[in-house]
């Protein structure tokens, strides 16, 4: 692969920052596209000091849908690699009552990202080369009730890029889904997450690379979570409902 | 949460803030007591607090870099691994670095790190051109050695007892190569060892590795190891290729706390000698990579762990120039009659050093380290008390054993000075380590 531009889409969570590091280390180009992506200038400052690559930065708002388009036409150039990391958790409790903010989880973790990614798909396939990465959610696999808000739209981001591979396979445009399970970053601050299903951002962001590089489809950051759901989906309806995991 | 430093020895219950932000930190200075920790290589408790440990690993960026002077700004939780990976490849190095490339630019400050050419170069405060320090109040104050003097030359070395250290400006040294020459030499004993570093003064690097369970005529036997910056020119052409050769991903590791009895006087003994063979039998000169010459034990990720669960406890001393071939015999008797033999024991020739509570001061250093227990606690007593005796002190980054009193009797004069500057600037009731607890600074 030739030292293409990656663009990072949600480029401020610890994930995009990572992949951000990881790809710039390898020499390629980085655009980091976020909101108030000015307030991102120490970052770009740091990875071209670091690695002596261009970074440019692209005001981008997931929710704003009319103006995905021209975020594709300001980039310096049509990038090789786009991963996107946007994701918001909200907040399950609060949620359930506000139906509007849940609406705007959903439409942040999933009709968002599917339209920026549409945008990309069409110039990729016109293109007939290039990779997209979907940052997707182990809670997509199955709907419970402390995250199915969040779940759902995941679920339908997964189910949308598997959707997109399938579409692309044959013109030359490859889609890998990421299922980190839990990371280490600000999103989980305070959580007392399980360090052995727990991956650091930079483990998330070799992963990525590994799986762009080998063209792999759908890919688990930690092993065990393969297991996991493979286990959590075997469970009956009828006994999961009655579940609390 | 449970934290201790590299030693895993000892093991404080602590409060642990990540700031994100300079307004977090801020926030997090001014409501409790706090002190900065950066990737928790000191050895003993210097950056541990039960009320407030400052995680500062997310402070990480580059800010700025010049390379026609080779200074480059950058946050305090910048790891020189990171520097050296970003910056050899175009011909420049740390111009002081510690034995290992895992520490923080902001824990290399606070604990003024020396590396093997402190002969020559001193200190890593000498390639430091100014700090921006979070005093007490949650306000940054940029110090040099011409602006706000005082809170530079008490930061440097100062254990992170005056403040936050965030920002850094440090002068990095262009090389040729990423190659060290190397030459052995073997000492005979301690003299003969003493004798070489007199000789070599010149020498960029050098560093003795000290067989401590060796006796009588060969008390002190020791390799002493000589190393230059290699130049493109003499390099062997089989390295021409890789004038730069980069870190091999790493697979050694100690995957888990070894058993304590695997270290005992037998296997250390037993590991001594051949290293002593070894070095003397081999050829006296070598080109060796800079990992391997400078970081030997990074190649071997969490080697802390051969220490078993209980941990380790490191000794580090200086004894000044006239006073050090009697007080390092006396310290290399009472290791060699405890049998505790030392896994690791180095010994180095400090040059001058003009700083106001930085660990070196003209003479030699010895550091050691030793598996936790009674009978090692009392012998790292002990030499301590030897320490005081020949005018010599310790090396703060590295200790987790002493008491107040033997401080105070090593330094009245600095420690005086310390306390009343972080008196009069409020640093006092705001910073404190579970070290500075324990020995009242």
């Amino acid at each position: 692969m030739s030292n293409g531009g990656v663009l990072i889409l949600g480029a401020r969570s610890d994930i995009a920052l990572a992949v951000a590091h990881s790809y710039a280390a390898l020499g390629h180009p980085i655009q980091l596209a976020a909101r108030n992506v000015q307030t991102l200038q120490t970052e770009k400052e740091d990875l071209e000091i670091r690695y002596q690559v261009n970074v440019s930065l692209h005001n981008f708002d997931v929710l704003d849908l009319e103006r995905h388009a021209d975020v594709i036409e300001g980039l310096p150039e049509l990038p090789e690699i786009a991963v996107c990391a946007v994701g918001v958790l909200g907040n399950q409790e609060s949620d359930e009552k506000d139906i509007l903010a849940a609406a705007q989880i959903m439409r942040a973790n999933f009709e968002g990202p599917a339209s920026i990614l549409a945008v990309l798909a069409n110039r990729f396939e016109q293109r007939g080369s290039g990779v997209l990465v979907g940052i997707s959610s182990v809670a997509g696999e199955r709907g419970r009730a402390t995250n199915y808000i969040y779940g759902s739209a995941k679920a339908g981001f997964t189910t949308y890029l598997s959707g997109l591979r399938n579409r692309l396979a044959k013109q030359g445009v490859h889609v890998v889904t990421v299922l980190p399970g839990f990371v280490d970053t600000r999103m989980t601050e305070g959580l007392d997450l399980p360090p052995k299903l727990t991956a650091q951002p930079s483990e998330v962001a070799a992963a990525i690379v590994r799986a762009t590089r080998r063209q792999k489809n759908t890919v688990y950051v930690k092993p065990l979570w393969a297991f996991i759901l493979t286990a959590i989906r075997l469970i009956p309806e009828s006994l999961f409902k009655k579940m609390n995991i | 949460m449970k934290l201790s430093g590299w030693g895993k020895y000892p093991v404080v219950d602590c409060r642990l803030s990540q700031p994100r932000s300079e307004k977090e930190l801020a926030d997090t200075v001014i409501t409790s007591k706090s002190i900065a920790r950066g990737n928790g290589r000191a050895y003993g408790d210097s950056a541990l607090s039960r009320t407030n440990t400052i995680d500062m690993l997310k402070f990480n960026h580059m800010l700025s870099f010049d390379p026609t002077t080779g200074q480059l700004v950058a946050e305090a939780g910048v790891l020189l691994s990171d520097v050296i990976a970003a910056f050899l490849p175009r011909g420049w190095f740390p111009a002081v670095t510690p034995g290992t490339r895992f520490v923080s630019l902001g824990g290399m400050a606070a604990a003024d790190v020396h590396g093997k050419n402190h002969h020559i170069d001193g200190s890593f405060g000498n390639c430091v051109d100014w700090l921006d320090v979070m005093g007490p109040d949650g306000k940054i104050t940029r110090c040099s050695r011409t602006e706000n003097t005082p809170l530079f030359e008490w930061s440097i070395g100062g254990m992170g007892l005056t403040g936050v250290i965030l920002r850094i400006a440090l002068r990095l040294r262009p090389v040729e190569t990423g190659w060290i020459r190397q030459t052995t030499h073997v000492a005979q004993n301690l003299d003969a060892a003493i004798d070489l570093f007199e000789k070599s003064l010149d020498a960029t690097y050098s560093v003795a590795w000290i067989d401590c369970l060796s006796t009588g005529n060969a008390l002190g036997r020791s390799l002493v190891m000589l190393g230059e910056h290699a130049t493109r020119a003499e390099m062997p052409v089989k390295y021409h290729a890789t004038p730069f050769p980069s870190v091999t991903t790493q697979k050694l590791s100690v995957p888990f706390n070894l058993p304590g009895f695997c270290l005992n006087q037998y296997s250390v003994r037993a590991f001594n000698a051949l290293y002593y063979w070894n070095g003397k039998r081999g050829d006296p000169t070598s080109y060796v990579n800079w990992n391997s010459y400078f970081y030997p034990l990074d190649s071997v990720l969490e080697w802390n762990r051969i220490y078993g669960r209980q941990g380790f406890a490191q000794f580090q001393c200086v004894l000044p120039l006239d006073s050090a071939r009697s007080g390092l015999s006396e310290m290399l008797n009472n290791i060699s009659e405890s049998g505790r033999g030392s896994f690791l024991a180095v010994l180095k020739r400090f040059g001058q050093q003009h700083s106001r509570f930085s660990f070196p001061m003209e003479g030699y250093t010895l550091a050691l380290d030793f598996p936790i227990s009674d009978r090692s606690v009392a012998l790292i007593r002990k030499l301590g008390q030897i320490t005081a005796d020949y005018g010599g002190r310790i090396y703060l980054a590295k200790d987790s054993i002493m008491d107040a009193q033997s401080v105070r009797t090593m330094d009245a004069t600095r420690v005086d000075e310390f306390e009343s500057l972080r008196q009069h600037n409020g640093a006092a009731q705001r910073f404190a380590s579970a070290q500075s607890e324990r020995l009242k600074l």
